[in-house]
This record gives structure tokens, sequence and C-alpha cells, in this order.
């Protein structure tokens, strides 16, 4: 009975007016890119060197290797683009800004190779937490790291070098088993 | 009449169920990963060790079998020949690591005495048989992972069961089973791209329980070291040396074993070991190096 008489409700039903702004009517606020770095705002945080998780290589010589700030900038940005069409980890990156993780990394990666970089991004506890990241999500993340250094020529001591600065960060970017 | 409303509560009821099906999909569980998915970074279930065990080729380390990380179970199984001037060694076994945590594992070792077996009256071609079964648990730490100067920790057992009690007896061994236990740490010291691994090993095995255990003149349990320092030339690539200390419970001369291996990762789930093995003086017949193979496959 009571089934009968909810299909002419269905059919009554009416789409909501097309007119509606229905980020208004809730309360959304739209994210402007910054015109100039074409970056997402994000909330303000104090910046410091310390927030890049460990301290940079001494000597010119891995700079070197990387291929100067040019170089890493590459690999970066390889790495990246390997990682968001990875199936095993492309779900992480979903909905983050792209062009400010670019821009981070690059100064992480720049900074602790003494290439000349500050590190002005968050820390790694702030920018990884709720991200729900497991170990096999960090090997993914290094093989494609690998690959990136592996395709500029980076000699492979010089890779597990740098791997070596980040290996001990799994601390605060892996958080769930 | 009543088939407009039927197909409607059905219509609406496997709705629900997708909607909620959906929903569940979301909450618990990620999209099932490719199948082309190993957890581990390459080379870092270790090779299999002659007892069975993820580590390298005479030396147990603190690793775990198989390419799962702490949600899977991974598998991995070998064969290992070795072939010595007096002697043929082979073994097979399985592993299963569960959670990247514990590990168990069986080896079948088969040691082929040749001509040996003839001049020590036993027959030739006599073939000592031994069953292993291994159990391993990472107590803590991170092989690759976690701060520098902490590897990665943890305790194995080895039951090892000899079939061939008449000859173990016969060269004065106590026992034809015995029972191993194990103490590893092992670290990727990624800064130097250095493998190194220190195993402290409590054993009355004889040539590894290949002879027995222990001596009717009384030789028990001791404490054995053995460990590896190995070098990584790329992903796929590791060379190495490793040494491994025994007791001479039998008075036969029994040495410590040492050998060099290259590791070589075919693929993910295929690698293959060449090494120079140097076992030393076994059952009287000195100076056994010869040529160890090892093919292994790992999920």
């Amino acid at each position: 009975m009571s089934l009968t008489a909810l299909i002419p409700l269905l059919l009554v039903q009416q789409a909501p007016a097309k007119t509606v702004d229905w980020d208004a009517e809730f309360g959304v606020e739209e994210e402007v890119r910054d015109p100039v770095t074409g970056e997402l705002p994000v909330d303000p945080y104090d910046q410091s060197n310390t927030n890049a998780g460990a301290e940079p290589i001494s000597g010119d010589r891995m700079a070197e290797q990387f291929g100067g700030q040019e170089g890493i900038r590459i690999i970066v940005n390889r790495m990246v683009d390997l990682s968001i069409e990875d199936p095993r980890i492309a779900a992480i990156f979903e909905g983050h800004d792209h062009v400010r993780l670019r821009r981070t990394l690059f100064e992480q990666f720049c900074y602790l190779l003494a290439a000349g970089c500050d590190y002005t991004g968050r820390d790694m506890e702030s920018s990884h937490a709720g991200l729900g990241i497991r170990k096999p999500d960090m090997n993914a993340l290094v093989e494609n790291l690998q690959r990136a250094m592996r395709e500029r020529g980076v000699p492979f001591g010089a890779q597990n070098r740098f791997l070596a600065k980040l290996a001990p960060m799994s601390r605060s970017v892996v958080t769930r088993k | 009449m009543k088939a407009p409303p039927l197909t409607a509560l059905l219509a609406s009821l496997t709705a629900i169920a997708s909607s909620q099906a959906a929903a569940q999909g979301d909450e618990t569980a990620a999209p099932p990963p490719p199948a082309e998915y190993n957890a581990k970074l390459l080379l870092t279930n270790g090779i299999s060790a002659v007892d069975g065990a993820s580590g390298g080729g005479i030396a147990n380390w603190a690793t775990i079998a198989g390419r799962q990380s702490d949600r899977g179970f991974g598998l991995q199984a070998h064969a290992t020949f070795i072939a010595l001037p007096d002697f043929a060694y082979q073994s097979q076994g399985v592993a299963i690591g569960i959670a990247d945590r514990m590990e168990l594992s069986y080896a079948r070792q088969n040691f082929d005495t040749l001509d040996v077996g003839a001049a020590l009256g036993i027959g030739q071609g006599y073939t000592l048989n031994q069953d292993v079964y291994g159990a391993k648990l990472r107590l803590a730490g991170d092989l690759v992972y976690g701060a520098p100067h902490m590897p990665q920790i943890a305790v194995g057992v080895q039951h090892k069961r000899n079939l061939d009690g008449a000859i173990t007896a016969a060269v004065g061994a106590a026992h034809d089973t015995g029972t191993d236990f194990t103490f590893s740490a092992t670290k990727l010291v990624l800064s130097r791209s250095l493998l190194l691994d220190a195993t402290m090993r409590l054993t009355k095995a004889n040539q590894n329980g290949l002879l027995g255990f222990g001596s009717v003149a009384g030789g028990g349990y001791s404490l054995q070291f053995e460990g590896a320092a190995a070098y990584q030339f790329s992903r796929r690539l590791v060379t190495g040396v490793e040494f491994r200390s025994k007791p001479d419970n039998l008075g036969l001369g029994e040495d410590d074993w040492f050998d060099l291996f290259a590791a070589y990762a075919v693929t993910r789930n295929l690698t293959l070991t060449a090494a120079y093995a140097d076992l030393g003086s076994i059952a009287t017949f000195e100076d056994q190096r010869g040529a160890f193979l090892q093919a292994q496959v790992a999920f």
C-alpha cells in the first residue's frame, strides 16, 4: 500500500531550480589560485628549514651529481608525474594542490642536497597527517624516485645517500599499518 | 496489478544495497592493489639460506620472507645447489612471511656423499637428508626505514630432523634431531649502500645437523656467530661476503663457513644468486670449496 503511494510522490518530486547557487547556499568559499604562483591558499604556519625533516648533506658533490637545481627540479617533477599516475598510490595525491606539492618537494630536495634553497613547506608530520600512508606506499614512492633519479643518471651510491636522508622520515610519514 | 509495486520494491532494494555496498567500499577498503603489487623494495626479502630462512646463502638474517608488507602473506620458494670437490649439496624449501612480522619456513636438505660414501662404507652416492622447520619473529626495527642506527631485529627457532639416524649415531652424534635458536640484527645502511647482518646462533648441530647433533662424548649447545656484509651496486644487484662459525662437537675438524656472493633480482619475483663457498673440512674431507647457485621465487 505505502509503496504504491510512494510512486506518485516520487513522480511529483521536482528537480531543484537550476538557478540556485549551492556553494552560497551552504557557505562554501571558492578557493582561488594565486595569480602569480598558481597555488591554492593554505592556513598559516611557521616556516623554517627545520620543517624539511633532516639536515642538509655536507659538501656540494651531491648537488652536482643531481645536476644542480635544474636537475633536482626535473627529478621532482618526474617523481610526481609517475606517482600521480601510479595505481598503487595515485589516490593519495588526489585532491591535493600539485602545484604547491611540486614546489615544496623541490625546495625540500634542493635544501637537503645542499643545492642552495630554503624549505618553506610544512613539517613532515603535518604535511602527511591524515593521508593514511602505509609502508608499501612509501616503497612505491621510493621506486618512483629511484626511477626519476636513474633516468637523470644519478649514480646509485648518490641515490642511496639521498634516500638515507629521507628514510628516517618514515616515522612521521607512515601513519597506518 | 501487484507487479509495479513489486518491481519498485526490488528496484529500491537493489538501489539501497548497491549504495550501501558503495559506501562500505569507500569506508573500509581502498580498491584492491593491482596484480603487480609488490610491497617490498627489491631484494629486501633476502635470499634463502641453506636452512630455509630468509637471509643470505649461509647466514640467517632478520629479514622476513616474501614480498608482502604489514598486511599481506608473502611467499618464497628456493632451490639451492652447491657443488663441492667431494660432495654435492642440494636443498629446496618454502617460506611464508606473515604481515612482515613472522616467517614460517621449511627446507629439505640433501647431501650427496658421491664417492666418499663408498670410501666410508655407507655406499656410493649415499645421500644424507634433513628436514628443517623454522619460525622467525621480527621484534623491532626496520631493514630500510626508521632510525639509521636501529636495525631490524628478529629471533628465530629452527627444528632440524636428520633422516639418517644410523649415520649420525655412527659418527658419534648424540641425537638425530636438534633445535637452533637465533637472534639477528640486519640493516641496510643506505648512506653507504651497505647491508650488514649479525646473527648469534645457539646450536648443537654438526655440519648444520647433517651429521647429527651434539656428541656422545659430551658436546652440547654452543653460541656461534654468523654475519654478512654486502654492497648494493644497483637496485637489482648486491654482492657481499658471509661468514658462519660452527662448533666441532665430533672432533672431525669441522670448519667455519665463508662465501662470496652476488645476488641479482632478474624480476621482482625471481632472484638468482651465485656464490663461491668455502665450507672447509666436511667429515675429514678437507678444502670443500665450490660453487653455490640458487634460484628463488618470491611473491
